[in-house]
């Protein structure tokens, strides 16, 4: 289960009292066309790399608020977890990157016809980022300007 | 960086694993799966089970009765 009693005391402790960053209002964009004629990207916190890329540095303090494109071609299979916490288990989506990185399933999605197409790149981050400010205010903006740029219409997230 | 993606005009469906968070945190829309974490598609190498959970993400996007913040908890379809 997704739940807290799998993480070790002390991070359930720090989980619990952590100042969540609340999202208020909370914005809201409804789908403006039919699932099969819109375009679709990945963003995904588990901190893959592809190829050639630097890992993400665990050791900034707060996080890394760094992004990384990974383009659509790429073989999932390729993906290099660089996330390294200890809390939860990696041996599932280094084994199948598409556990946290689905773009073999999206593609599947294209081929049968129940989503448009697939964008040319994708956003991958690093999760478990604790001083989240940076994050929101530089990298966010920038990172889904591309997307916008590139006529995204809908963006699958996915944590670890 | 779901609510800049919704802000820039791109709708969003986030995958989440804990449920007191997404409740405090407030993604637009979040489909919470009962997997732990590392798990986020539930099995690897499954691509039935993974393509479940995206069906029923991708359903969130369409389902126009839906009101931010929507939180929708996954339950796999059971075999008919």
């Amino acid at each position: 289960m997704g739940d807290l009693s799998e993480f070790p005391f002390r991070y359930k402790l720090f989980l619990k009292a952590y100042p969540w960053r609340r999202i208020d209002p909370v914005p809201w964009t409804a789908l403006k066309k039919p699932l099969k004629h819109s375009r679709a990207a990945v963003v995904s916190s588990a901190g893959f790399v592809q190829p050639g890329q630097e890992p993400f540095d665990e050791s900034i303090r707060g996080g890394d608020f760094s992004f990384r494109e990974i383009s659509s071609d790429t073989d999932v299979s390729t993906l290099m977890d660089t996330h390294r916490s200890d809390l939860y288990d990696h041996s599932g989506l280094r084994r199948d990157p598409n556990l946290a990185f689905p773009l073999d399933r999206l593609r599947e999605r294209v081929k049968s016809g129940r989503i448009g197409s697939l964008n040319q790149r994708h956003l991958s981050l690093m999760g478990s980022i604790t001083a989240p400010g940076r994050l929101v205010k530089k990298t966010a903006p920038v990172a889904v300007r591309k997307l916008v740029e590139d006529g995204v219409d809908i963006a699958l997230l996915v944590p670890v | 960086m779901a609510a800049e993606l919704e802000r820039q005009g791109i709708s969003t469906v986030a995958i989440q694993l804990l449920r007191k968070v997404t409740e405090k945190v407030r993604p637009p829309r979040a489909l919470v799966v009962p997997f732990r974490h590392g798990y986020p598609l539930g099995v690897p190498d499954d691509t039935e089970h993974q393509q479940a959970v995206i069906e029923a993400a991708l359903r969130m996007l369409e389902d126009p009765s839906l009101q931010p913040p929507a939180i929708v908890d996954y339950e796999p379809e059971t075999e008919e």
